[in-house]
């Protein structure tokens, strides 16, 4: 027998699961989406966000967004991601800021050098100040964790209530994607003595720019 | 209770230093919790917890069905999962693994699954460098000590200790500031993650539907572990296991704020497998070690198998009277506070420590904070009464029997009874109560003197009821 088979024949033996078994339905999943205005929700992202050191910008347009990153990075170097939503908010043409790689490790180079990384997000979820960010051809994992800054860019129309809605909209995570992660905050510890110090591994400044 | 247990336990109550430094921190953790989990803030808490609970015991009542469901889930995205029983099989696993793809570099993200392993020692043994990232799991690699604690490893290490751990380990210099620690741990370990070959993880959560991993975290190690090498293991206990993603909208809620006081940790990565086609990063080759290492056993007993719905979110050790006093090193596995005080004797059996259910005043605080409602106290008194039996031969245990039953026959007659208490009173020679550790030398001998030591009594009065009433 592999260590499958005896583990799985310990299981239901201790189980008592024989011939006959069958399962019965989980528990009922529970989500619970409220009904919240768009303008409560963004003061709950700010609120929650800053309350964490982090940050959350609110411009009008597509262009004012492109116009505040260009702005915001400033002589630094920056590294955009493939997303189309920041190509249309003109951040891909800001001069000194790399775009358009698809390859693992130029990316992982260059990324590892830069000072920012700017990103657009799948979803927000204003309940806990929350990115949320699903990877792919779009968006690589490493944009919004080598740089020590995070500059994420969305449309409001993006920003959910929380984690319920997150799961009501998107049940099955993993039918899009290989990863998707919840980013609250810039990175933090608290291991030594409990005092906090913010940019351990991850970025230790986050902005979210909120467009609409 | 075994010489080692008491001498840990007599070491930590006798450092003030670690005392001060315990109390303060698990008081932190306990307020923090407090702060997100009262009714004003969180509403339906309790139901969370009602909740959480019953889907942990679905899924450990037919955990069977959930472990082929999670396994064929991570294979249809290319993933693979391996079985292993033990401790070695694990080693094994990743051993073979590097020799294959000629791997020497390992990131680890911190996990109780792999300490509970040793798998870095285990790793080191055949020539691989395995690297802890967590910077408290770093710092106590470094300095060759166990986490103290399930989410503060390092809980019990000053900014002087840890200046003195860096200085030994790498030649740094003494630097007492944490910012400068911390971001010397970030550069060394920052070249460690980019040149590794290997990421291990734990989990958090497996999500059976989806065939994915959760890691909660905050520092960012366990993210860059498992998007930067080329190959990424998970190592987890067979009991993580959740039916659906969408359960997730519960568990989160519960595990942060009851770590940490946190809404949300600062990253929650749900990994399904290998970067799929056209995704620019992540690791070509995605494995979830299922571990049994004992797990199975704990499965057999229906009431004890609420052990294993832990989500290792170190509430019950922060608020417990106990482990705020004796600290996370006193115990004898790498499980500390209430859910140690279950888990390790059911992983290696009583006689491990066989002090350890009774190292509990079961007032029940732990059970009141778990979020997944496990009864502990329950659980103890099972494993003391398991204990009891083993141990029912040991001359000791005769001994309190014999007291036992000297005192059911005093208190069956009258006149012996009243006679032994004015005796009693007699030998009370201070008005405090530490007089019983001060009795003659007669008394004073072999078990009794242990039992003695340990405790105090309130002197008796100078006269016994019989006499007032008799002098009504």
């Amino acid at each position: 027998m592999t260590p499958r088979e005896r583990i799985l024949q310990r299981v239901r033996s201790a189980l008592g699961h024989g011939a006959g078994y069958t399962l019965p339905p989980p528990p009922p999943v529970r989500l619970r989406v409220p009904e919240v205005s768009l303008e409560t929700r963004i003061a709950s992202m700010t609120a929650r966000l800053e309350a964490l050191a982090g940050r959350v910008v609110r411009v009008e347009s597509p262009e004012a967004a492109g116009h505040w990153v260009g702005q915001a990075i400033e002589n630094r170097t920056a590294i955009v991601s493939n997303a189309p939503y920041l190509e249309a908010c003109g951040i891909t043409s800001l001069p000194a800021v790399r775009s358009g790689i698809d390859k693992r490790e130029s990316l992982r180079a260059l990324t590892a050098t830069a000072d920012v990384g700017i990103t657009s997000a799948d979803y927000a979820l204003a309940d806990t100040g929350t990115l949320v960010m699903l990877s792919s051809p779009q968006e690589a994992r490493v944009i919004s964790l080598l740089p020590p800054t995070h500059i994420a860019v969305l449309p409001c129309s993006r920003l959910l209530t929380g984690l319920d809605e997150l799961f009501s909209v998107l049940p099955e995570p993993a039918s899009v994607s290989s990863s998707m992660v919840l980013i609250t905050g810039p990175s933090r510890t608290a291991d030594i003595e409990q005092i906090l110090v913010r940019g351990v591994h991850g970025p230790g400044q986050i902005t979210v720019v909120l467009v609409g | 209770m075994s010489y080692e247990f008491d001498r840990h336990i007599h070491n930590a109550l006798t450092d003030s230093r670690l005392q001060q430094a315990i109390y303060t921190a698990t008081g932190r953790l306990k307020d923090a919790r407090l702060a997100v989990v009262s009714e004003d803030v969180l509403p339906d808490y309790q139901e969370l917890r009602s909740h959480a609970n019953a889907l942990k015991q679905h899924t450990i009542d037919h955990l069977d069905y959930y472990i082929e469901l999670f396994e064929r889930n991570v294979e249809a995205h290319g993933g693979r999962v391996v079985f292993c029983e033990s401790a070695s099989e694990v080693s094994d696993f990743v051993l073979s693994l590097a020799k294959e793809r000629g791997a020497q570099l390992i990131v680890k993200s911190k996990s109780m699954t792999t300490e509970e392993i040793d798998l870095n020692e285990r790793l080191e043994h055949h020539g691989l460098e395995s690297v802890e990232t967590d910077l408290g799991e770093y710092i106590l690699q470094l300095a060759h000590e166990r986490p103290y604690h399930i989410v503060a490893p390092a809980l019990h290490k000053t900014r002087y200790d840890v200046a003195q751990i860096l200085t030994d380990r790498l030649n740094a210099p003494h630097d007492p500031v944490i910012e400068n620690q911390t971001a010397l741990a970030r550069s060394v370990l920052r070249r460690k993650f980019l040149a590794a070959d290997i990421g291990i993880s734990g989990a958090n959560f497996l999500v059976a539907d989806s065939g994915a991993i959760v890691l909660v975290e905050n520092e960012g190690n366990a993210r860059l572990t498992t998007s930067v090498p080329r190959i990424h293991i998970a190592i987890a206990g067979i009991e993580k296991l959740i039916p659906r993603a969408q359960d997730l909208a519960v568990f989160l809620k519960l595990l942060a704020r009851s770590a940490t006081g946190q809404l949300l940790s600062v990253y929650t990565s749900f990994l399904s497998g290998p970067r799929r086609a056209g995704e620019i990063d992540g690791p070509d080759e995605f494995y979830v070690v299922f571990l049994d290492n004992g797990r199975t056993r704990l499965l057999e007993d229906v009431e004890r198998r609420q052990s294993l719905y832990c989500i290792r979110c170190g509430a019950c050790l922060n608020t417990c009277p106990v482990y705020r006093k004796i600290g996370g090193h006193s115990f004898p596995w790498v499980y500390s506070g209430p859910i140690g005080a279950i888990l390790t004797p059911q992983f290696m059996g009583v006689a491990k420590e066989p002090g350890l259910p009774f190292a509990s005043s079961l007032c029940g605080a732990c059970a009141e904070v778990c979020p997944v409602k496990i009864d502990i106290p329950k659980v103890l008194l099972d494993l003391r009464s398991e204990v009891v039996e083993s141990q029912a031969r040991l001359p000791q245990n005769r001994l309190e029997k014999l007291a036992f039953r000297v005192f059911a026959w005093l208190a069956r007659h009258p006149r012996a009874y009243e006679m032994a208490g004015r005796f009693a009173a007699s030998l009370a020679s201070s008005e405090d109560g530490r007089w019983i550790g001060k009795l003659s030398p007669a008394f004073n001998i072999g078990p009794i003197r242990a039992w003695l030591n340990e405790r105090d009594l309130p002197p008796p009065p100078p006269r016994t009821f019989r006499q007032l009433w008799r002098q009504r």
